[in-house]
């Protein structure tokens, strides 16, 4: 008992803790070459220092001036809030409608090889882009406003909730889908009875999570002229009118943690 | 053996059940229908889409990769204000998420601190973010720098305070039985359990914000976005698809780099 404590005594002043790189060799190499690119990544920006260092002043005249936050103008303030909130409903509401479709076309278990392989490249294609660039081709497309910020994210929630869907039908049991199947039931009515019953709730879950992450973005496309807050705040920034984007920045940061709490409450009580 | 009645053909939900659910379905309906028609659509719009759609992409076609050496360092600058933006966000992130955990946190105050920093960052978009630091430092990828920074914090931080919360109390209780100080406590017992939350979730957060990064240009905090941004107010369709090619290239790239690593982790 003694003789084989001191034994694990002994193994432990050479015991090291195993890497995830395999040799402490690799482990090495992998840590050089992160730092040397580090190094390169902060010599290649170059940064201007002297403009930084006269930025510092002018950062704290900023902050002066955002404070007090003026909420004398809150009506422009409201009416771009609940512009936003309107995009974030409607965009996740199509996005649903549309991401049904996407799902059941990205699942390999439903679907045929080449319509599965389409779907795909749609959410990998659609997935990589950020929400603002969308923004600005349907800015051109359908002109400055609310429109192309509602299809944006009508078109981002599509492809994220399809992809949501696609994952879920693909794990699902195959056993309801063959009993269904087997009674003669059509492709529609597989779907309504054997599918749908099994993603329903956690298909749920990710809806009420996209409406609050719309609901965040729904905040930044403004600034591409997509409508909303966002379009505000960033008129507001330009105009250098610190304490009015401050009092828009506070309204944001408040209803995004509502939203958030909100949707943490729905997925809660779902579970 | 009279009891209840069977239908003759078979129906799902109950009667009670359905109109519950068309009650749902109608709301959702009334939702979209207020959203919708408080915005004020111009549906003409919509009747000439299509065509306006195939003439941008006609007019973009062939894409001009001549114009591609010009985009090569914006291309890096995108990655290194993603990575380094990254690089100060854990910096911030590891004592907020110390604050912001309930058990390693030092009162109420404190933990109310934290939790406050988490919210105050993750509810700002990365791109809002970069709008203050542009007023901040002026145009440049340090504004970018600092709100890919800014936003990541929140994010990382509170993944690190989720997986503090759940570290094994056994090892802690182990090192403060050896008379370690707190700190001491913090870096052996619980900052080696948390260790593959902070790894992974860093990297996550640096693949998200390569994505992020692309678009900062929008607003002047540097990065492949500036060139976006300028060609399509030029109109220079064909040197956009070039654009969106080469973001395409490193967001797909850097998503799975940053699987790969995770992988290797966990």
């Amino acid at each position: 008992m003694t003789t084989s404590a001191i034994m694990h005594a002994n193994q432990a002043a050479e015991w090291r803790p195993p890497t995830i790189f395999g040799t402490r060799r690799r482990r090495a190499i992998v840590w050089i070459g992160f730092a040397l690119y580090i190094v390169w990544s902060v010599t290649s920006l170059d940064v201007d220092a002297q403009r930084i260092l006269a930025g510092i002043p002018r950062a704290f005249d900023i902050l002066a001036r955002m404070f007090p936050p003026n909420f004398e103008r809150w009506e422009i303030l409201l009416s771009g809030m609940i512009e936003s909130i309107q995009i974030a409903i409607a965009a996740s509401i199509a996005g649903l409608v549309l991401s049904i479709p996407i799902g059941i076309c990205a699942a390999r278990n439903l679907a045929p090889k080449p319509i599965y392989l389409a779907a795909r490249g749609l959410i990998v294609a659609g997935r990589t882009f950020h929400e603002v660039i969308i923004a600005i081709f349907f800015v051109k497309l359908f002109g400055f406003g609310p429109v192309a910020g509602l299809l944006t994210l009508a078109f981002a929630s599509a492809i994220f909730l399809g992809k949501m869907l696609a994952e879920d039908i693909e794990n699902m049991k195959e056993g309801p889908v063959e009993a269904v199947r087997a009674v003669g039931a059509s492709f529609g009515q597989v779907i309504y009875y054997a599918v749908l019953p099994q993603v329903i709730v956690k298909s749920l879950g990710v809806f009420i999570y996209r409406l609050d992450a719309n609901l965040r973005h729904s905040t930044v496309i403004g600034i591409v002229g997509a409508g909303g807050i966002g379009q505000t705040l960033s008129a507001s920034f330009s105009r250098y009118d610190f304490d009015f984007s401050s009092a828009i920045l506070i309204t944001i940061a408040l209803m995004v943690a509502v939203g958030e709490w909100f949707s943490d409450w729905v997925r809660r009580r779902l579970r | 053996m009279s009891g209840k009645q069977y239908p003759s053909v078979w129906q799902r939900y109950s009667a009670g059940e359905r109109l519950v659910q068309w009650l749902w379905i109608a709301g959702a309906a009334l939702a979209a229908a207020w959203s919708v028609s408080a915005l004020e659509i111009e549906w003409a719009f919509f009747a000439d889409a299509h065509e306006q759609a195939a003439d941008l992409i006609e007019r973009m076609w062939p894409p001009r990769w001549t114009y591609f050496p010009v985009i090569v360092r914006p291309l890096i600058e995108t990655i290194h204000i993603a990575t380094l933006g990254t690089m100060i966000s854990l910096v911030f992130a590891v004592p907020i998420a110390f604050l912001a955990a309930r058990n390693t946190t030092y009162n109420q105050i404190t933990w109310l601190m934290g939790r406050a920093l988490l919210v105050l960052s993750r509810s700002v978009n990365t791109v809002i973010w970069g709008l203050v630091f542009v007023a901040i430092f002026g145009p440049g990828p340090v504004a970018g720098i600092c709100a890919v920074a800014a936003r990541s914090v929140g994010f990382i931080a509170k993944l690190i305070a989720e997986a503090i919360e759940e570290v094994d109390h056994g090892q802690v209780e182990a090192i403060e039985a050896t008379g370690a100080s707190t700190l001491q406590t913090y870096s052996t017992a619980i900052l080696p359990q948390v260790l593959p939350v902070l790894i992974g979730t860093t990297i996550y957060r640096w693949d998200i914000n390569v994505r992020e990064s692309s678009v900062l240009g929008f607003v002047g905090a540097g990065g492949i976005g500036l060139y976006l941004y300028a060609s399509i107010n030029q109109f220079a369709w064909p040197q956009v698809l070039v654009i969106l090619l080469a973001i395409f290239v490193i967001v797909i790239f850097s998503e799975a780099l940053s699987g790969y690593v995770r992988s290797r982790i966990t």
